[in-house]
């Protein structure tokens, strides 16, 4: 059984198709993030899950319950929102009790919740504040604790670390991370921001334009991105794109660059291709990230390549190195004590066991 | 001195509208307070006498009526301005289909004077040809309205015609201020369960109080002025039963040639404005200070 | 709490709350139309009965549809009967009016613009102690000056004259005024003024070339109020003019009270209307400028 299942699901804004025949599940104890740029949709996903938004076509369900028409608060899930949301007139306390009270909770169960988790949370010293007068952190925990205390089988995060600070955002983060170790709460949570989606999510769920692009586990979605979308979206800086050309002679099947005169070919034998196509001259990008380019050989299969360097930034602990392969910029990245000279030409190493290749058309992974 | 204009533009540029307040609100004030202690008949007399016009004044029987109907007018036309406003703001927070037409509708009567105001209530509650008679002609044979020419119900007309004036400005305020909640607050609260009701009584509603505040102030100040409304609505009367401060002092004025009781009335129209108008000033000053 | 809800029970649920929301769509509408008719009453009241004759009047009631649409008596409203002397009627008055709305709202809207320009770009020690001290004109009550202004008047000769009238809206309107524009301008970012001055503009460029440009908003609103509470005063208009300069509201209470004769209240209606006709006129045109100036100010406070 699935604790969340979404069923060819669309829905539009007047004439704007704002999510397509979105299919989507996730397992109890999962922590899903739905992550992509402003306007793909995410959080209108979020909001029909929850029960704010209608639903045109398709179906929700919870704990294989259909949920298309019930109302949020029928639903069991709670959430938190980008701004906290908490109500302005009330205390702390009457914030977190708000919902168990319109539930018609016995006022023993209510105490008792209260307690669990004030002190879990650390916010009984705040119980008599009003919302005004918390700092942004406390402020998340009193939202979260009205989520928790609840006890919903899914919890909805609206992008609620955007309004921090960055310092408090990485705080906040490992805060919510800790919490779903110790909880193992089933959490569906958008986001715009890559770093966030990565380090959170045990599932994550990229969208652009109202479409899913890919939807696995981060490791899955960092070393095998499923089109140049997610390749460019994820890491940075992001994955390398290089346009070109497949060239298939006898078994030895390697990728040209498109502006080259006769630059090197770059073998690419061992690739696993996911479906049999046509290969030669197909056009292809070629992606690396700038991780994989090594300055020293690591593996005995990575390909050697001179290329020269053009421009070089230092970000502290490490370097970004702008190359150029087939006067297309390539990107590493390098610990900061390496010595690069630029406009001079060095050596580099390709793992070969880490490059993705993306029809040219369709962008999609062969 | 072209250079000392220059360097002092702002100021000199101040300088018109600093001096006209100082002097036609601060001075004139001031002149009033000082009249309010002297024997002032039709002209006014320098000489001071002390606190008998205040004395004169909380023992003359007019302004005792006038008083009291000051404080009726006042407490139903704030409660019924503001209840009114905020059913009606609400019910219009609801997505309803011809909101612009309504709102339209119930903001108008803010665009009219007093007088016209006065002038056509004073039309339908005519006890012969108005309200009174319409029901009258439609089968209500012991039907009567005629609390205009009342003695104790007068006052309560010009209530009626008050709240049909200021409700829909309150409705404004509170409109607006219902709208600048963000919805997250709403769909919070409706994750938690709570309905319609709740989301307005338990949680946008408390959210309202500098609205409620504001509207106050905003109407106390309309009351305690209401001159033109009664002149044209009633004069006062029937008899004296509708008087209200501003006719006693503007009578006494030029009516009744008592200068300085008129003006120990009108200074104590002022303290009672200050009243109001001096703790809201405070407070709000204290807000924009703290935040 | 589970979502232990069964299929069928839950199409009840669903029925039931279908149902529901649509009783209370129901009484929503039904009481905002009730409402609706509360204010819009009296307005049908005055035009329909300024087109019935008198007779109409006594034999119908206040609902009644005139049986032919008779301007009559908006005309004697206007212009009179011609008898002569003691005949009032509007004209004469409206003009009153509109030669004493123009240049106060002008100057008064003016000064203010001005002055809220320099309280809020123009900063100096003490600069909010001086805003305060103009906003207290804002809240007396006028009693507290009638009769001060009224021995003024007279000492300098206009009283009892429509310049006298502009003279007063203008020093009353300041406060006002100067509160609109300085609510205005305080958001407006200081980063325009200071670029300017670098560009060597001088005070009065800045004021003309950039802020005038972008102040229409607040012009409407400031604008709409003041031509509102001038046009609509009675108080002012009775206590220091009679006669020949008195402006309309002040010839409007005339005619409605004097009872020479038979009570015409057709006559009485359209004198209203036309009365009121201006600042309808202008609330219908620009109304929506107008209260979302006046609420967003009121607001924040």
């Amino acid at each position: 059984m699935k604790t969340l299942k979404i069923e060819d699901l669309s829905k539009n804004f007047g004439t704007t198709e704002v999510l397509k025949k979105i299919n989507l599940d996730i397992d109890e104890g999962n922590f899903l993030v739905l992550l992509g740029p402003s306007g793909c949709g995410k959080s209108t996903l979020l909001n029909i899950i929850a029960g704010l938004e209608t639903i045109n076509e398709g179906n929700v369900y919870i704990d294989d319950y259909n949920v298309s028409k019930v109302e949020p608060k029928d639903r069991n899930i709670a959430m938190v929102f980008q701004s906290y949301a908490l109500y302005p007139s009330m205390n702390v306390k009457e914030n977190i009790t708000f919902g168990l009270k319109q539930a018609k909770t016995s006022k023993e169960k209510i105490e008792e919740q209260l307690k669990k988790i004030s002190s879990f949370l650390q916010v009984e010293e705040l119980l008599n504040r009003k919302p005004s007068q918390l700092s942004g952190g406390q402020r998340q925990r009193v939202a979260i604790g009205r989520a928790l205390v609840r006890e919903p089988r899914i919890f909805l995060f609206d992008e609620p670390l955007s309004n921090l600070d960055a310092k408090l955002r990485v705080e906040m983060r490992r805060e919510i991370k800790k919490l779903h170790q110790t909880l193992k709460t089933t959490v569906v949570y958008v986001t715009h921001d890559q770093t966030e989606a990565m380090s959170l999510g045990t599932k994550i769920a990229i969208m652009n334009h109202g479409v899913i692009q890919q939807n696995d586990t981060p490791e899955i979605i960092y070393n095998k991105p499923s089109n140049t979308f997610v390749a460019d979206f994820i890491g940075s800086p992001s994955m390398n794109l290089i346009k070109g050309k497949i060239i298939k002679k006898s078994d030895q099947i390697s990728f040209l660059g498109e502006n080259s005169n006769n630059d090197i070919q770059i073998p690419i034998n061992n690739y696993n291709f996911d479906k049999k196509i046509e290969l030669d001259n197909k056009e292809v990008y070629f992606g690396i990230r700038p991780e994989h380019i090594y300055y020293k050989k690591s593996n005995e299969a990575d390909f050697e390549i001179k290329l020269k360097a053009d421009l070089s930034e230092y970000i502290g602990h490490e370097q970004i190195i702008t190359f150029n392969y087939s006067n297309q910029e390539i990107l590493a990245k390098f610990p900061s004590t390496v010595k690069i000279e630029i406009n001079k030409e060095m050596n580099l190493y390709f793992d070969l066991s880490q490059i993705s290749l993306f029809d040219k058309n369709s962008k999609e992974r062969i | 001195m072209l250079k000392f204009l220059e360097k002092n533009l702002p100021k000199v540029v101040l300088a018109p509208a600093v001096g006209l307040i100082s002097w036609f609100v601060y001075g004139f004030i001031l002149w009033t307070f000082y009249i309010s202690f002297t024997n002032s008949k039709i002209l006014p007399k320098y000489e001071l006498w002390g606190v008998g016009q205040y004395f004169k004044l909380w023992a003359s029987r007019k302004w005792l009526i006038a008083v009291d109907n000051l404080l009726v007018f006042t407490a139903l036309f704030l409660i019924f301005c503001i209840v009114i406003g905020i059913i009606l703001a609400i019910f219009l927070d609801q997505k309803i289909r011809a909101e612009g037409v309504l709102r339209t509708i119930y903001l108008y009567p803010m665009a009219l004077s007093f007088i016209v105001t006065g002038t056509a209530w004073k039309w339908i509650l005519n006890p012969s040809l108005g309200i009174q008679k319409m029901f009258i002609d439609w089968g209500f044979e012991n039907f009567t309205f005629d609390w205009l020419v009342n003695r104790e119900m007068a006052i309560y007309t010009i209530v009626i015609a008050g709240v049909w004036q200021s409700a829909g400005f309150v409705m404004a305020l509170f409109l607006a201020g219902l709208r600048s909640v963000e919805d997250e607050i709403v769909k919070a609260a409706k994750i938690d369960g709570a309905g319609l009701f709740t989301v307005y009584w338990k949680i946008l509603i408390p959210m309202m109080r500098p609205v409620f505040f504001t509207s106050f102030v905003i109407l106390v100040h309309i009351s305690i002025k209401s001159y033109d409304l009664v002149v044209a609505l009633t004069q006062g009367g029937p008899g004296i039963s509708t008087t209200m401060p501003a006719m006693y002092m503007t009578q006494t004025a030029f009516h009744k040639s008592q200068v300085g009781l008129s003006a120990a009335s009108a200074m104590m129209m002022f303290m009672a404005v200050a009243a109001v108008i001096i703790p809201y000033l405070y407070s709000e000053l204290r807000r924009e200070h703290a935040s | 709490m589970q979502a232990n809800v069964s299929t069928s029970s839950y199409k009840q649920l669903e029925q039931k709350s279908k149902i529901r929301n649509m009783f209370l769509r129901w009484f929503l509408y039904f009481v905002l139309i009730l409402f609706a008719s509360y204010f819009i009453f009296p307005l049908y009241v005055m035009v329909v009965t300024s087109l019935k004759t008198m007779e109409e009047i006594r034999q119908g009631t206040l609902l009644t549809w005139p049986s032919a649409l008779n301007f009559e008596s908006w005309a004697v409203a206007w212009g009179g009967r011609g008898y002569g002397a003691g005949d009032t009627f509007l004209r004469p008055y409206f003009w009153n009016s509109i030669k004493m709305v123009v240049p106060a709202v002008f100057f008064s809207t003016f000064i203010g613009a001005m002055t809220g320009y320099v309280l809020t770009k123009w900063r100096f020690k003490g600069d909010q102690w001086v805003f305060l001290f103009l906003l207290f004109g804002c809240f007396i009550p006028f009693q507290a000056i009638l009769l001060p202004m009224a021995r003024t008047l007279g000492v300098l000769g206009i009283s009892n004259s429509i310049l006298g009238l502009v003279v007063v809206h203008i020093v009353y309107g300041i406060p006002f005024t100067t509160l609109f524009f300085r609510n205005y301008y305080v958001s407006v970012p200081t980063e325009l003024v200071k670029a300017a001055r670098i560009d060597g503009a001088g005070f009065f460029k800045i004021f003309f070339k950039i802020l005038l440009p972008i102040s229409a908003p607040i012009i409407v609103v400031t604008v709409i109020w003041q031509f509102t509470q001038i046009w609509n005063d009675f108080l002012f208009g009775s206590t220091f003019s009679f006669g020949e300069a008195a402006p309309i509201q002040v010839a409007l209470n005339n005619m409605v009270l004097s009872s020479t004769s038979v009570k015409e209240y057709n006559v009485d209606m359209a004198s209203a209307i036309i009365a009121g006709i201006p600042t309808l006129i202008v609330y219908v045109l620009a109304g929506k400028y107008f209260i979302k100036g006046l609420t967003s100010g009121a607001v924040k406070g």
